[in-house]
Parts: structure tokens; C-alpha cells; sequence
């Protein structure tokens, strides 16, 4: 594809950026974290922990419990308990004021919950201070004023909590998905089990500390971490009412299948490989920006992140030198740094993954393009990368890369690009970028997917529901939608 | 001499036509006094395909059709079910039930449907949301139709229980495939011939006769089925059925209540079952000052 390029950006002079670390003296870690059960810190019974590493320089940042089954019980015990003597019977006001001072406590230390969030998940420090943690605090803030208000959101029926909910997040926003899980959990009158993901369990364990700071009743949180086998034992155990778990596809179908023929409700939320589409008439420089944001946000350890990008023919070499551009200025390394814009891959587990996509795309013979950014020697890192000349069948384009890598196909119409779009197992989310609004209600409705970003993408909010269509799984987080998940009628 | 009477050949539905069974089986259907009613075609596993595909095919269409034109549609079943009535209580005191009863599950049928006619173009506005984002976006919600919907009807109703099934299915703009009741199959397919006269699409309902034993595997297995609906309470089955609609994340609807109050099966909260929540964003320029002042 074109060699010409738009503009003749100079990238070797005068671009230096003087570091800029966000300081991390002020944060309280401990050197070993227990499970938080019934309001307290407790050891694990057999004595286990496992160590969480920082994947920016591979240091270890503390060693972390780990659940076996019979802390599961305990916790689950706790939580039965707290529901029944104490949670379920409180009036929703009370119930409210108490997931409010979450909120507040979390905007009180969110530099310090961002930094963490930061070491633990290897995110740029910019996007866990400006979006993480501030979403995080929101999504308690917005779903405490709920706890009093339930009957208004169903008409005609008498909502009732369902119990105790096992959660299980995955560990890309380790934070905000606890806060999306616990806090409609909490204002629809449930108590909760939560396990956090194995390689970021820091700031669920410092919403741990929070959480007995507000004083919530003991066992209301309960929060145990460890691997698959702790997620496995939670999602098993007898007396949970509902299973919420957000992560890969392939574990969501063992969730469901786990839990076939048991009362135990479930809400899935599971992989994506999301079209971004920009069309001829779209707004180009929003669009490439748009496209840098739909994949690289994160490093592209998003479900619903757009990594199939369709580009209508007749500005197709346009918008990819544009493309190449604007990732010549992406600034990848510590994610400490306010400068840095894509952070460190979260595990070398999933650095591998990812490279291993690399090696495919090229096998499958597509094109690879890579920023020529140097990153650091220590640590998981991986360049921004294009996959040029694919098609449909790939494997990169059909399957979940879950870090920086985007696919680049080109359409002519705009029923090949609905169908391209449709045409895959997932439904998370679309992108769509014109400036004709007709086009854009015509591409929002047909599309498949359960969130559909039009002129903008990766945007959320504690208001506006969120999850996906196919198998990108079922029920929703966010927004009065979101209430129903932990409610039955 | 008395005339010899024309019996009535009870066949599937599939994409608007009346094929019998692909298989050429068939099981016999007696009346209370044992004496042979019909015999009713055993589906098989390609004609439940084939029904999958029609609904498919019929999905694009039945989904993206003004929302009054759906309810217009369901109206017209309505009309086409009363004008049957005779037929219908017929065949429901053929299948056991007496006088009355059957009079009220016939009249509790077209009611049935003529409720959901009116939602069709309704349960948006009750479920969709307009949700007010902290930053400069407009954002709305609104429910779509998940798509093919396998149905397992209720075993112990003819009727009511098969509307109850499809009603708020199609009124959300989903197409199904629905296996009738395997004791009391005769309304299923008399029903059929109201949805064919009824300007329904070809597609759009698909019903077919034979055993849940066999075919309630394919219809929670199909890759290309997005919702099961179960009416029942066979543990065994339901766990089956819960298993493998994993295979595609299905989502799954296991209905068990009791049918004693009438109204059991009828609010819109069964449309919103098989709907999905779509979330739009779309930024709002805000350049200049504050909001419009008058």
C-alpha cells in the first residue's frame, strides 16, 4: 500500500520528552496481602501466596494470597451470613449511604489506587488517573443513589436481591471491574464474593482496606484472590446465587457450562473483536485518532477494542499513512511516566500470546507494520502494530489478540462492510466514523454488537449499559440495565 | 349414505410451506377413547436445519420492519385465529379438554395475541434508555431482537401455550423455530395455516411436531440459533439443554410456571428476554456558552 505519505513529519529532531514519573512515594503497600473475609484480613488456610509482579520491570511488588477451597467457604459463609442477618434487611437508603462513602473514600486516595493500578497492570499512569480510577469511584457514586430507587426502574414488578453473588474480573481495568461488579451487587441489596485476577489483585485488595474504612458491615465484600482454581471452586460452590464473570470467551462457556442445571443466575462478559469502520466522508484526523484510541488504549487489553479496522477503498492509503503517522509518535515504556501512551503488556504470559498472533499473521501472509519506537530492554513490551492485507478468514481477524495489534481491511460498500462486520462469532462493540448522520443510524442498527461508538470509540460511563451480543456473552453492566442482573422479579 | 368425511393431513411449517418430515415417520395420536386421531410427522434433525435456515434468512427482514407494521401483523393473527374458532375448540375437546375449558383457552389465545400486537411497537419505549453520560456524548439504549429463537412449547397446553411460546418472541422482532407439544400437537399445526393466511413472512414462525427426547438437543446445540426457550420442568432435560447451548453462549429461558392465572404469561418483561441492549454514543460538539437560555 502507498508510500507517499500525507505529511512530511520530522520525528527525529525535537521530539524528546524529559521523563516525567509520577511519583510513587506516597502510596502504602504492604509486602504481603491475605484474603479479606468477613471484614477482616485473614491468612489462607493452607498458607499459600503467590507473588504479583510489576510487568513494566518484572520486580516483584508483593506476594498475594492464595484461595483454596476452604477460604472459599469461609467467604462465601461470610457473605450468606451478612445477607441474611444484616444486608438483605437493610432499607435501601441505609444501603446507599454506605456504597456512597466507597465512592468518596476511593476519589480520596485515587492517586494513590491510580499508581498502583499502574505497577500492578503495567497501564499508562495517564489513563489510570484520568479514567480507571475516576470511572471506578463514579460507578459507586452512581449506583448507591439506585439502592432506594429500584422499584422505579421496573415497572410493575417488585424487584428482590438475589442473594450472594460470586464475581470473577479479568485483570486489564483490575479496578473499574470491581467497582462494575460491587457496586450494583451491593445497591440492589446482594453481598459478594470477588476474585480478582491473579496478575493485578493489588487494588481490589486496597478496596479491600477502603471497604473496612467505611465500615460496611463485615461480610458484605469478601474478597479472595488466586488463580483459576479459586475462580473455579467460587463458581461451584452450592450457595452462590449468581455467577458475574467478565474474561475470555472460551472460560465463559466453561462458566455457563459449569453451572447448567443449577438455580445460579449468570451475567457473561466475554471477548470481542470489534470493526472499527471509517468511511470516505468520515472526519479523517478524528478517525485516525479514533483509531489509535480504539486499539492502543490499554494496549489494546480491551474486550470491546477495535481491532478490525474496515477503511472504504477510496481513502484507504490515506488514512493508513496517516495511520503509520500518528503510531510514529506513540510514546511506549514505564508506565509511570505521564508521557508514556502505551504502557507495558500485562504479563509475559501475554506477551507471548500476543507474539505468537505476530508470528500467524505474518505465516497467514499478511503484512506486518510495526512503529519504530524503541521500548524498554526490561519488562513486557510490544510495538504498535499493523496487520496489512488480510482478509476475512485470518486468524488474526477473527480471533481475540487482546493487546496493540490491528488488522486493516478495505471495503467498497456498505452492505460488504455490514456483512464483514457481522460476520464473526463476537458482538461487543462497533466503531463507526462518518459525517452523514443517516449513514450513521443506517450502520448502528445493523451492526451486531452490544455498544456502537459513532465519530468516537472507547468511551464508557456509569450511566450507559455495556456487554455484548453472541458470543461476547449476556446481560449488562452499567445503567439501569445493569440493575437487572442482581435482581429477580 | 352418509359422505365419507375428508380427514385433514397434519403436516410441519417451515419457511412458509407445509413439507411433511424429511425422516417419513410419524407417530399415531389417540383421542381419550383410544381411537387414532392423526398421525402427526416426527421431525428430525434436518428439518429443525432447515428451519434454522429459514429463520435465518427470514431475520434480516422480520427485524428491520417498522415496529407498527410487526404489531399490524400480530392484529391480523388475531383476527385470523377468532375467525377459526370452531376449529380450534374442536380440536382442543379432540385432545381431552371439555367445553368450557376449551372455549377458554381459545378465547385466552386471541386476547394473548392481540396483547403482544400492541407492545410491538411499545416495549422500546418502556425498556430503552436515554442515559446521561458525564461527558460531552449523547448515549441511548434500545432493545433489538436477539435472533433465531429455538422454542420448546408447553407439553400440557395446545394452544395458549404455544402463543404464550411465539407471541413475544416475533413481537420483539425475533424469528423461532418451535417444537409443539408432543401429546397435543393438532392446534400447533392448525395454527400454522392462521400464520399463513395472516401476512406473516414465510420464515418468520416455524413449527414442528415429534419428540422433545430427540430433538431438544438440536435445538439447544444449533451454532447458528442465538436464544433457547424451554417450557417445562424436566430437570434432566433442562440441564441438557443449559449444557449444551454453551456452545455459543445461547442464552438460555427456562419457563416452569403454572399456568393458573391466565395472565402468567403476559407482560412485556417476556419480550425483553429475547432482546439484546444496543448502546449508542455519538459526541455533541459543544462550542460556545453554556445552554440555551429560553
Amino acid at each position: 500500500m502507498g508510500k507517499k505519505t500525507t505529511n512530511s513529519l520530522d520525528f527525529t529532531s525535537g521530539w524528546a520528552y524529559a521523563p516525567a514519573p509520577e511519583d510513587t512515594k506516597h502510596i502504602q503497600l504492604k509486602k504481603q496481602y491475605d484474603l479479606f473475609i468477613d471484614g477482616k484480613f485473614v491468612k489462607p488456610t493452607k498458607g499459600k501466596y503467590f507473588e504479583t509482579v510489576n510487568p513494566a520491570n518484572e520486580e516483584v511488588i508483593a506476594s498475594v494470597a492464595e484461595a483454596d477451597e476452604n477460604d472459599v467457604n469461609k467467604a462465601v459463609k461470610a457473605a450468606r451470613n451478612a445477607y441474611q442477618k444484616v444486608w438483605g434487611k437493610m432499607p435501601g437508603a441505609e444501603r446507599g449511604k454506605y456504597i456512597y462513602r466507597i465512592a468518596r473514600l476511593m476519589q480520596e486516595r485515587a492517586r494513590e489506587l491510580a499508581v498502583i493500578e499502574s505497577m500492578d497492570g503495567g497501564k499508562p499512569i495517564r489513563e489510570s488517573r484520568d479514567i480507571d480510577i475516576p470511572l471506578a469511584a463514579n460507578h459507586f457514586f452512581y449506583y448507591a443513589g439506585w439502592a432506594d430507587k429500584l422499584n422505579y426502574a421496573f415497572p410493575n414488578r417488585k424487584p428482590k436481591a438475589l442473594g450472594v453473588a460470586g464475581q470473577i474480573i479479568p485483570w486489564n481495568f483490575p479496578l473499574l471491574m470491581a467497582a462494575w461488579k460491587i457496586a450494583p451487587a451491593l445497591a440492589c441489596g446482594n453481598t459478594v464474593v470477588l476474585k480478582p485476577a491473579e496478575t493485578t489483585p493489588l487494588t481490589a485488595l486496597k478496596l479491600a482496606e477502603i471497604i473496612q474504612e467505611s465500615g460496611l458491615p463485615e461480610g458484605v465484600v469478601n474478597i479472595i484472590t488466586g488463580a483459576g482454581k479459586t475462580g473455579a471452586t467460587l463458581v461451584n460452590h452450592p450457595d452462590i446465587n449468581k455467577i458475574a464473570f467478565t474474561g475470555s470467551t472460551d472460560v465463559g462457556k466453561i462458566i455457563q457450562k459449569a453451572i447448567a442445571g443449577t438455580s445460579k443466575k449468570s451475567t457473561l462478559e466475554l471477548g470481542g473483536k470489534a470493526a472499527n469502520i471509517v468511511f470516505d466522508d468520515a472526519p479523517i484526523d478524528q478517525a485516525v485518532e479514533g483509531i489509535i484510541n480504539g486499539i492502543f488504549f490499554n494496549q489494546g487489553h480491551v474486550c470491546c477494542a477495535g481491532s478490525r479496522l474496515f477503511i472504504q477503498e477510496n481513502v484507504a492509503d490515506m488514512v493508513i499513512q496517516k495511520l503509520k503517522d500518528r503510531m510514529e509518535t506513540l510514546i511506549v515504556g514505564n508506565p509511570l511516566d505521564k508521557n508514556t501512551d502505551i504502557g507495558a503488556i500485562n504479563s509475559k504470559a501475554q506477551l507471548n500470546t500476543i507474539n505468537n498472533y505476530l508470528k500467524i499473521g505474518k505465516d497467514e501472509g499478511a503484512e506486518l507494520y510495526q512503529s519504530s519506537c524503541s521500548i524498554p530492554k526490561k519488562g513486557y513490551f510490544c510495538r504498535p502494530t499493523l496487520f496489512l492485507n488480510t482478509s476475512q478468514s485470518h486468524r488474526i481477524v477473527q480471533e481475540e489478540i487482546f493487546g496493540p495489534v490491528l488488522t486493516i481491511q478495505t471495503f467498497r460498500t456498505v452492505e460488504e462492510v455490514i456483512e464483514k462486520a457481522n460476520n464473526i462469532p463476537y458482538g461487543l462493540s462497533a466503531g463507526v466514523w462518518t459525517d452523514k448522520g443517516s449513514k450513521i443510524f443506517n450502520l448502528t442498527t445493523k451492526l451486531r454488537a452490544g455498544v456502537v461508538w459513532a465519530n468516537t470509540y472507547n468511551k464508557f460511563d456509569p450511566t450507559s449499559p455495556f456487554g455484548g451480543y453472541k458470543e461476547s456473552g449476556f446481560g449488562r453492566e452499567g445503567g439501569l440495565h445493569g440493575l437487572s442482573a442482581y435482581l429477580e422479579f | 349414505m352418509a359422505r365419507v368425511k375428508v380427514l385433514k393431513t397434519y403436516k410441519i411449517y417451515i419457511g412458509g410451506a407445509f413439507p411433511r418430515t424429511e425422516s417419513g415417520r410419524y407417530y399415531p395420536l389417540y383421542n381419550n377413547n383410544k381411537d387414532l386421531i392423526a398421525n402427526i410427522c416426527l421431525s428430525s434433525r434436518k428439518d429443525f436445519r432447515n428451519a434454522v435456515v429459514a429463520a435465518r434468512a427470514a431475520f434480516g427482514g422480520w427485524s428491520s420492519r417498522a415496529a407498527f407494521n410487526r404489531s399490524q401483523i400480530m392484529y391480523r393473527m388475531g383476527e385470523m385465529l377468532e375467525t377459526r374458532k370452531q376449529q380450534f375448540i374442536e380440536e382442543l375437546l379432540m385432545q381431552g379438554a371439555n367445553a368450557k375449558s376449551a372455549e377458554q383457552e381459545f378465547n385466552n389465545a386471541v386476547d394473548r395475541l392481540i396483547y403482544y400486537a400492541g407492545w410491538c411497537d411499545k416495549y422500546q419505549q418502556i425498556f430503552g434508555t436515554i442515559n446521561p453520560v458525564a461527558s460531552s456524548h449523547f448515549n441511548f439504549s434500545v432493545p433489538e431482537p436477539t435472533g433465531v429463537v429455538s422454542i420448546m412449547a408447553d407439553e400440557n397446553s395446545s394452544l395458549i401455550g404455544l402463543i404464550d411460546a411465539i407471541a413475544p418472541v416475533i413481537a420483539g422482532g425475533n424469528t423461532c423455530v418451535v417444537l409443539a407439544s408432543e401429546s397435543k400437537p393438532l392446534c400447533a399445526v392448525t395454527f400454522a395455516e392462521v400464520i399463513n393466511s395472516s401476512d406473516v413472512p414465510g420464515g418468520v414462525i416455524n413449527i414442528l411436531t415429534g419428540k422433545k427426547d430427540e430433538l431438544h438437543s438440536y435445538f439447544s446445540n444449533h451454532m447458528d440459533v442465538n436464544a433457547v426457550v424451554y417450557y417445562g420442568n424436566n430437570t434432566t432435560m433442562i440441564k441438557s439443554i443449559q449444557e449444551n447451548a454453551t456452545n455459543n453462549v445461547k442464552r438460555v429461558f427456562i419457563y416452569n410456571q403454572k399456568r393458573e392465572n391466565p395472565e402468567e404469561f403476559q407482560n412485556p418483561f417476556y419480550i425483553l428476554d429475547t432482546q439484546e441492549i444496543k448502546t449508542t454514543w455519538h459526541p455533541i460538539e459543544n462550542i460556545g456558552v453554556g445552554g440555551a437560555k429560553y
